[in-house]
């Protein structure tokens, strides 16, 4: 038996007039990892934004265990087990990584991560821990950024774009932590550009286009072409594998 | 030796500067609110002070306690009430709400305590000095004010760097969104640091009055001082605002020896010195970017 972890039901969410997220659905399921997929402004970092309580939706409603949690503030969902890896990283820069993953404390949630647990499994850290989040490279920042949102031991783990302007190594890298969490039985829900990628970490892949959500399945079931027509919008059958991406 | 007798004043001075800034400090780093009462406010932890030791008749220094408890949550409240409700509408509306509140201090404490000139007993300390030589004597009460001073400061670093407390204080004052989705509660944090500010502003604003003699308009020029006092030693560095206290203090004290009606100017002059320092080397500084970028 699964449980329902997260359900969003019919969420709308705004930036002034531009209406980013429309009646977006979707549920995810105790130790499910999921893949939240779509061209750049389809709506991901905001519906990612609005599960976390950082973005104010227009309308509809977020369950997290069964909790509708949509007008809790972003700290109190932090303490619930809804932790966001945003886009960009958002390090404090003049933090020590150290410092850096101790603010997670705020959360108040025990669990099995701590600074050791981070640095054991982010091995690259070790050596950084006194050094301030600004002097990092970009990989390093980002597994700090991951880091410090598993410190909140979060039930639900969502990140956005982590593999954006990463050298390659560094991708992997990361990706192989990401599949040690998976592995881990942590819930996640992530963004991500690369497709490929994207669909060889997740059990499940979502796409999103133009606000809504176009297609959703079994990663394993879903070919690479009915991804990338619901990814630019193209309607499946009439254009089937004609995607040209 | 005069000379240097003024340096040691002016140093001495210094502390009570650096107290005074200190919150001032603390609300700029950590809220971009520039305070404009803030020097009202240590005024009113003066006239508190004063009826706490009248009523219960207790010394100043005894009368301190219940008087920096009380600033502690005149801060909290002040934050909760109206500074989040300014902030929340813009950049300016917080410098108006405070100019606002200055004013209004200003008023209430003229109605409450009438216009007349008050001052606070230092005690036996406020009298008694160390006579080094001839022309240099040193005031126990002068540096106890530093050495509180220090103290203040030094506190204030372990608790920002050693705590957790500290630690989501200055991550909430680098991004309040993101340390919000680490589970810290920005708003408290804000209003923990104004209690903090208003605490140390009362605590700068009794040694003032038992310095000297103070009336219900006495805030907006402590303000000055102490916005000099942040300036010169650079926003944001609680090291710089005891090094600024004490540069300001040594201007006042050796323009004061030139002619005593330079006090004030002197201090002014070499706050100004700074920003113009400042502006001259920033723009240098863009200057060789230029170069570089061409």
């Amino acid at each position: 038996m699964t449980t329902t972890l997260l359900a969003v039901e019919r969420i709308d969410s705004r930036h002034g007039l531009l209406q980013a997220v429309r009646e977006v659905s979707l549920e995810i399921q105790e130790g499910e990892t999921v893949a939240l997929v779509g061209a750049n402004g389809a709506g991901k970092t905001t519906l990612l934004r609005t599960i976390a309580g950082a973005h104010r939706p227009s309308g509809g409603r977020v369950l997290f265990a069964g909790e509708d949690v949509t007008g809790v503030p972003a700290y109190r969902r932090a303490r619930l087990g809804i932790a966001l890896v945003p886009e960009g990283r958002k390090l404090f820069p003049e933090l020590t990584v150290e410092e850096n993953l101790r603010v997670a404390a705020a959360a108040r949630r025990e669990g099995r991560w701590t600074v050791d647990e981070v640095l054991e499994a982010f091995p690259l850290l070790q050596p950084l821990r006194r050094k301030r989040a600004a002097s990092l490279s970009g990989g390093e920042q980002q597994a700090t950024a991951i880091g410090r949102a598993l410190m909140t031991n979060p039930r639900l783990l969502l990140l956005d774009e982590v593999s954006l302007g990463l050298a390659p190594l560094a991708v992997e890298a990361l990706y192989h932590a990401i599949e040690a969490l998976v592995a881990g039985g942590t819930t996640i829900l992530l963004v991500e550009q690369d497709l490929a990628r994207a669909m060889r970490v997740a059990g499940r892949v979502i796409c999103m286009l133009e606000g809504r959500l176009v297609l959703e399945g079994e990663a394993a079931r879903l070919s690479r072409e009915q991804v990338t027509d619901a990814y630019f919008g193209l309607r499946t059958g009439a254009t089937a594998g004609g995607g040209g991406a | 030796m005069t000379w240097v007798n003024a340096v040691v004043h002016g140093i001495l001075l210094g502390g009570y500067y650096a107290l005074l800034a200190t919150g001032l400090s603390l609300m700029f780093g950590v809220m971009r609110i520039i305070n404009l009462a803030h020097g009202s406010l240590a005024l009113v932890g003066a006239y508190m002070t004063f009826l706490v030791a009248e009523h219960a008749d207790v010394s100043t220094y005894v009368a301190l306690v219940p008087v920096l408890a009380g600033a502690l949550l005149i801060g909290y409240a002040l934050q909760r009430t109206m500074l989040e409700r300014s902030l929340r509408s813009g950049e300016l509306v917080p410098l108006l709400a405070t100019f606002g509140l200055l004013i209004v201090i200003a008023n209430v404490l003229q109605r409450a305590f009438s216009p007349d000139v008050r001052s606070l007993s230092a005690g036996s300390i406020g009298t008694a000095s160390w006579r080094l030589t001839s022309s240099l004597t040193i005031s126990w009460f002068d540096v106890l004010v530093l050495g509180i001073a220090i103290v203040v400061l030094v506190g204030l670093q372990l608790l920002l760097v050693h705590t957790q407390a500290g630690r989501e204080l200055r991550a909430t004052a680098a991004d309040p969104d993101t340390a919000e989705l680490l589970g810290v509660n920005s708003r408290a944090v804000y209003a923990r640091a104004a209690a903090i500010a208003v605490a140390t502003a009362a605590l700068a604003g009794v040694f003032y009055a038992m310095r000297s003699n103070f009336d219900p308009s006495a805030g907006p020029t402590q303000l000055i001082y102490a916005f000099e006092a942040v300036i010169i030693g650079g926003i944001g560095s609680l090291w710089g605002t005891l090094v600024g206290g004490i540069v300001l203090g040594v201007a006042q004290t050796v323009g004061a020896q030139i002619d005593v009606q330079y006090f004030a100017l002197a201090g002014h002059l070499v706050f100004l010195a700074v920003l113009t320092f400042r502006a001259i080397a920033q723009a240098g500084a863009f200057r060789s970017f230029g170069k570089v970028v061409a």
